[in-house]
């Protein structure tokens, strides 16, 4: 074996050990936290699925989108409405949502990418909005602004329910920790790695030989599942869902959080939304003004960190080697 | 058999002809020089042929293929390949990710998607030998933004080598290198498999006369002359545009 695969391959077990680590301390968690704390580790798990959903993107394809929180908005809307009006449990109705999500992403996707830059931001949030406008005035269906309320917690059958705190815990972390072991694959397997080629030079990939557009359109609707994956979660877990699921506010935090944690790395994703979800609920016990907050962490992030923390930490460690 | 026919190529840009009515044919396993003064339509006539611009009109076949209408990376898959006259590489990855990129290419192409999700061991193998051969080991962990200017242009012509084309476009593979430097492109240059096929743009006439077969002349945009090194070196109106006819 060479240098470069023997490497890498420890790489990938260091990487595999700490999944298992971070899976095993997150298991025990409900055993000593209370409810409040397991809630902000619910709310956590959650939103870094949909942050490293968004870094396949940002980080790995080189596409800024503005608009993921649509497909976070559209599986809870989906699951909500399946779940309420129909009564689907949550067997059928969690992959239905999924489908709905997926089938969403392909269409925006055949319009976003047609663009690139700022030109693919603006037309991601336009497209977000699309959304939110639906949410917000189809009240027949949606509720408009008053959501859906009175979404029950899944009952997986045979008398499990997941009503209580600590088993619909586990459900989450089942679920996140089966999402996050998907988005690591691809975003390692000579797929992902193709990403990665795409964001350093298109021209170069379409002279390889690489369908560059066949590329985009996959990450764009594999990120755009793993959203809707949380979006459902988010759902279930707050039993309500409203058109803040989908507006700009929501898809502008995601994408702090990536840029927070560091784009390109999914882990940084990650702990950043781990960051914004603690910094959020400690800061809004003492303020309302939140988003004064954010703003201010966003311009020190732009900064101080453009690397996020994971590039921070790398830099940090780098250069104490160096002296 | 003829590897790559261009007929009756024309290129506007918006007002401006950068390329009428250029005809010629290169024979499988030629090396064919590309010379012109700046303005000839050189780098115009290789982004139409590799699919990066499409011709105003005329057609472009390989191997008895029209692939005049084709997006450049279907003309990739049938075997077109192509270095950039600007340096084109995956600067924030590894030169062993670069390479690994390329090789992934040709698999790609062909399997389905989920021979796509496993990685495949056979690859770093032939990377690390091609790495070996072109004396870049030393630096396979290396972003490709932080090695030399002339291992760049190296890599560029390695990426596109990779993909083991029938044929090959290289723009100006010396352009911007040192003395120390050129001698490693043209070392490459030498190394290139005989049957592969090889349209070079090159201002550097040490390099490019002993590389060619046969030299197509372009001058503002139209084909001014085409034969051997000797008959081009000798052609009058040739040497006027490159010297200067005052």
């Amino acid at each position: 074996m060479s240098a470069a695969s023997a490497s890498s391959s420890v790489k990938s077990r260091g990487i595999a050990v700490l999944f298992l680590l971070t899976m095993l301390v997150l298991a025990v968690l409900p055993y000593l936290l209370s409810n409040y704390y397991l809630g902000l580790v619910i709310e956590i798990l959650i939103f870094a699925v949909f942050a490293m959903s968004l870094d396949l993107l940002i980080g790995y394809t080189g596409m800024a989108s503005l608009g993921h929180a649509a497909y976070f908005g559209v599986g809870a809307y989906a699951v909500g409405l399946l779940a309420i009006k129909l009564h689907w449990s949550v067997w059928s109705a969690l992959p239905a949502a999924l489908i709905v999500v997926a089938l969403v992403a392909a269409l925006f996707g055949l319009l976003a990418l047609r663009t690139r830059g700022s030109y693919f931001l603006m037309i991601t949030l336009a497209l977000s909005q699309v959304a939110w406008g639906i949410a917000f005035g189809w009240r027949s269906l949606t509720g408009g602004d008053d959501g859906l309320p009175n979404l029950p917690r899944p009952e997986l059958g045979a008398g499990w329910s997941l009503a209580g705190d600590r088993p619909f815990y586990f459900f989450v972390l089942l679920l996140v920790g089966v999402g996050v072991l998907l988005l690591m694959q691809v975003a390692t397997s000579p797929f992902g790695f193709a990403l990665r080629g795409i964001r350093e030079s298109e021209t170069r990939m379409q002279a390889l030989g690489y369908d560059v557009w066949r590329y985009k359109f996959a990450a764009f609707i594999i990120a755009a599942v793993f959203a809707g994956l949380a979006g459902t979660l988010y759902a279930y877990y707050n039993r309500f869902v409203s058109p803040d699921y989908l507006g700009v506010f929501r898809s502008a935090e995601v994408l702090l959080m990536v840029i927070l944690g560091g784009a390109g790395t999914l882990v940084g994703p990650a702990i950043g939304a781990a960051v914004i979800v603690l910094l959020e609920n400690v800061i809004s016990a003492y303020t309302e003004r939140w988003l004064i907050v954010v703003g201010t962490i966003y311009i020190m992030v732009a900064l101080f960190a453009p690397n996020g923390i994971i590039g921070f930490v790398r830099d940090f460690r780098a250069r104490r080697v160096k002296s | 058999m003829i590897a790559l026919s261009v007929s009756d190529i024309s290129r506007n840009f918006e007002g401006v002809q950068a390329l009428a009515h250029v005809s010629f044919e290169v024979a499988s396993g030629e090396r064919r020089l590309i010379i012109g003064p700046n303005g000839a339509g050189k780098t115009t006539l290789f982004n139409i042929l590799a699919g990066s611009y499409a011709a105003s009109s005329g057609r472009v076949v390989l191997f008895g293929r029209d692939i005049t209408r084709l997006p450049a990376y279907v003309r990739a898959r049938l075997g077109l390949s192509r270095t950039f006259q600007i340096t084109n590489l995956f600067y924030r990855l590894t030169v062993l990710e670069n390479i690994l990129l390329a090789l992934q290419a040709g698999k790609g192409a062909t399997s389905p998607v989920l021979r796509l999700l496993q990685r495949d061991r056979a690859l770093l193998a032939r990377a690390d030998a091609l790495l070996e051969q072109w004396e870049l080991s030393d630096f396979a962990k290396h972003a490709a933004q932080d090695i030399s200017y002339g291992q760049q242009r190296q890599l560029d012509i390695l990426l596109a080598m990779a993909v083991a084309p029938k044929v090959l476009l290289l723009d100006e593979p010396t352009a911007g290198l040192s003395a120390v430097e050129v001698p490693r492109v043209k070392a490459v240059l030498r190394s290139l498999p005989r049957e592969t096929t090889v349209l070079m743009i090159e201002h550097d006439m040490d390099v490019a006369f002993e590389f060619a077969d046969r030299i197509t002349v372009l001058h503002q945009g139209r084909l001014l002359a085409e034969g051997n090194v000797e008959a081009i070196r000798n052609n009058a109106q040739v040497t006027e545009i490159y010297l200067g006819s005052d």
